[in-house]
């Protein structure tokens, strides 16, 4: 789950990790308002998931989603022209996402850059910091080209984060002074925030001292463990359902786990494992998989249906494969569901049915006896084989 | 003999009285396997389906029935209070079922297991089986939620991530007529108990256990860790199916722990250690049986 940039700022004053001031705006007069509360030069930026945005455009012709400027009634202006307006960047596709907020902070000097981050690292099964005085960069080419720029450490999971750690980290980045006092508030705080709301990951790039003497956070990015979502409501209310696949929102309110892929052949499996070799077997036969979709041990009938709608509902689809090893699950469930939501929609596309395990010869029968149009299908291969030859007649 | 598991091993059910729980421990019993003990807070005293006592701790059931190995069925945000309810009662072996436990979680769990005797499969995974004897496959021990006829006592051994993925070999092996030793679900989550590398070993080691096939998936580096350890030490045939070769990077597929990041734990790095190593992979997830009866 991705938030927004203002929301990560707003957990950051949450925990009180330093960060610019400034806030979000979800109308021009707003934006104009906050940015006369801040002196010099103020920045706005579109609030959309996807990166690029700087370089972005809009659709009605203004260029970027993110201005500098040091009048407040400017910022108004341009924040007219951003919000309720649609911005493309390179990672939104020519779609584009409409932009409902802005936000609008205090710009700052920066002396120097660096990186810090906090992750759940599953090989140490503990949470690792990573920091680097090589900042603003992409950290994965520092990690490559100059190892001996990244700091990593391991804290133990029941200890937490001691003060030593914090004072070797501090001393590795060449920090002294009140600089150091800062900084350790500052990774105080965030491992406070990271274990606090069940992040997998918090990576601030860059972290930035000023010429003034204060050390900040310009920019976060957040996961969190959805596992933990649960027990963290206050996390789950930032989820921002616009910028999410809407297949992927609709499976999930069913409770089907659906990933939106680009092909064609679309399959309905039980069980993730499964379904991510399905995908496989399509591709190894020469199509290319729709989707990942995996219904779980103990579907319903419903759940059946409601999957065949949303699968149906993806125009590139041109064919659909249903592969079930019911072990517990009872073949004959799928079946009433895959009649069930053939009488709902109307099915025009070629459906490869390939069933086996418990009950197996009633769920046959139940399709035998239905009306659905289908190519039945011995074991994986063979379905996969047919769902390929099919869409391809 | 077989791995972990036997059929006169006694098992505890941890979260008896929930529905998962119970619908599995009464397969478990038509199975044969020796359920004696429930545990549920609060419920302590009454008896599952006339036959299986019921208390309100681990220790207490440990105590009173002799189990060595407990099964949990406990729902995720309890389950990794229950773990350690196990673990602090000396259990040998714990089969965690829970799917979605939170990785903070499992990750005191690990650190809280440390120096302890007891040894952690899954969690979120489809648990353990050792066939038995009788029609199919039943007088054996199955833990967890596997289907057990589709098992067959035999050779051959098999370790994997995913539970559906682990039937598909299981029943392949089972109509080439091989059979299987013992089936071993390690769980599909990024922080498990169990590795691919600890199961290969204790295969290795097993005279029942006369081949492998193990089966894993994107995201992290434990396959690769089992196949560097089985090109050097294992000396039975293993055949190996990698789920997830088309998987998009950065997307978690199901399992919590099935997630290419950063350009790690990719399909195709995870075949091509194991192919250095001297593993047979199937090419699709129908030719795992037939990939390994091609090498024996």
């Amino acid at each position: 789950m991705n938030i927004h940039e203002y929301q990560a700022k707003e957990l950051f004053e949450q925990f009180s990790v330093p960060s610019p001031q400034g806030r979000v705006a979800e109308t021009a007069e707003q934006a104009q308002q906050i940015a006369e509360e801040l002196t010099g030069q103020v920045v706005i930026k579109a609030q959309i998931h996807a990166g690029g945005r700087g370089k972005g455009n809009f659709k009605n012709g203004f260029e970027g989603g993110v201005h500098l400027s040091e009048s407040a009634e400017e910022i108004g202006i341009i924040a007219k022209q951003m919000i309720g307006q649609v911005l493309v960047t390179h990672q939104t596709g020519d779609s584009g996402k409409v932009v409902n907020k802005v936000m609008v902070a205090q710009a700052v000097d920066i002396s120097k850059e660096y990186y810090l981050a906090i992750l759940m690292d599953r090989e140490s099964r503990a949470p690792v910091i990573v920091a680097s005085t090589e900042g603003g960069v992409n950290i994965e080419e520092v990690a490559e080209k100059t190892p001996e720029k990244i700091i990593r450490e391991t804290i133990h999971p029941l200890a937490g984060l001691q003060p030593y750690e914090i004072r070797k980290i501090s001393s590795n980045l060449g920090f002294a002074g009140d600089t150091a006092k800062q900084f350790g508030n500052l990774l105080r705080a965030l491992y406070k925030l990271f274990i606090s709301c069940d992040c997998s990951l918090v990576e601030i790039n860059p972290l930035v001292t000023t010429p003034d003497g204060q050390v900040l956070a310009l920019d976060a990015k957040f996961g969190f463990d959805d596992n933990a979502l649960y027990r963290q409501p206050e996390i789950e209310a930032l989820r921002d359902p616009s910028e999410e696949d809407p297949r992927e929102v609709a499976a999930s309110e069913f409770g089907l786990n659906y990933i939106g892929l680009d092909g064609n052949i679309a399959c309905l499996v039980n069980g993730a494992g499964l379904a991510m070799a399905t995908m496989d077997i399509i591709k190894h036969f020469g199509g290319e998989p729709a989707n990942f979709l995996d219904v779980g041990g103990g579907a319903t009938e419903e759940q059946v249906t409601n999957a065949f709608k949303i699968i149906l509902g993806d125009s590139n689809v041109k064919g659909i494969l249903v592969n079930i090893f019911g072990g517990i699950m009872d073949c004959d469930v799928i079946a009433n569901g895959i009649v069930g939501a053939c009488k709902q929609v109307d099915l025009n596309i070629p459906l490869v049915v390939r069933l086996e395990g418990n009950n197996v010869e009633a769920g046959k029968q139940t399709l035998a006896n239905s009306e659905v149009n289908l190519i039945a299908a011995d074991d994986l291969s063979d379905a996969a084989e047919k769902a390929v030859q099919a869409i391809n007649v | 003999m077989s791995i972990l598991v036997q059929p006169d091993t006694k098992v505890l059910i941890q979260g008896i009285t929930g529905g998962f729980g119970a619908t599995h421990a009464q397969l478990s019993l038509e199975y044969g396997t020796q359920i004696v003990a429930g545990v549920t807070p609060g419920k302590g005293g009454q008896v599952f389906e006339s036959k299986v006592p019921i208390f309100d701790t681990v220790d207490e059931a440990m105590k009173e029935t002799g189990a060595k190995v407990s099964a949990i069925f406990v729902p995720p945000a309890f389950a990794g209070d229950a773990i350690m309810e196990s673990v602090d009662a000396g259990m040998d072996l714990i089969v965690a079922i829970t799917e979605g436990i939170p990785v903070a979680d499992m990750m005191r769990v690990r650190s809280m297991m440390e120096g302890s005797h007891s040894r952690l499969i899954g969690p979120n995974c489809p648990g353990i089986v050792t066939p038995g004897d009788g029609p199919e496959s039943s007088g054996g021990c199955r833990i967890g939620i596997a289907p057990g006829y589709i098992h067959k006592k035999g050779s051959v051994g098999v370790v994997s991530r995913s539970g559906t993925l682990t039937y598909e070999a299981v029943w392949q092996t089972t109509l080439l007529e091989l059979g299987q030793s013992t089936c071993v679900g390690i769980g599909g989550d990024p922080i498990n108990g169990t590795s691919h590398l600890d199961i290969l070993k204790l295969f290795n080691d097993d005279p029942d256990t006369e081949s492998i096939i193990m089966i894993g998936e994107i995201g992290g580096s434990a396959e690769e860790e089992a196949a560097a350890w089985a090109k050097e030490n294992c000396n039975k045939p293993i055949a190996a199916f990698i789920a997830g070769a088309t998987a998009p990077p950065g997307r978690r597929m199901g399992h919590a722990g099935a997630i290419i990041s950063g350009g790690k734990g990719t399909a195709s790095a995870k075949k091509e250690a194991l192919r250095e190593a001297g593993i047979a992979v199937a090419e699709t997830p129908s030719d795992m049986g037939s990939t390994l009866a091609n090498i024996l």
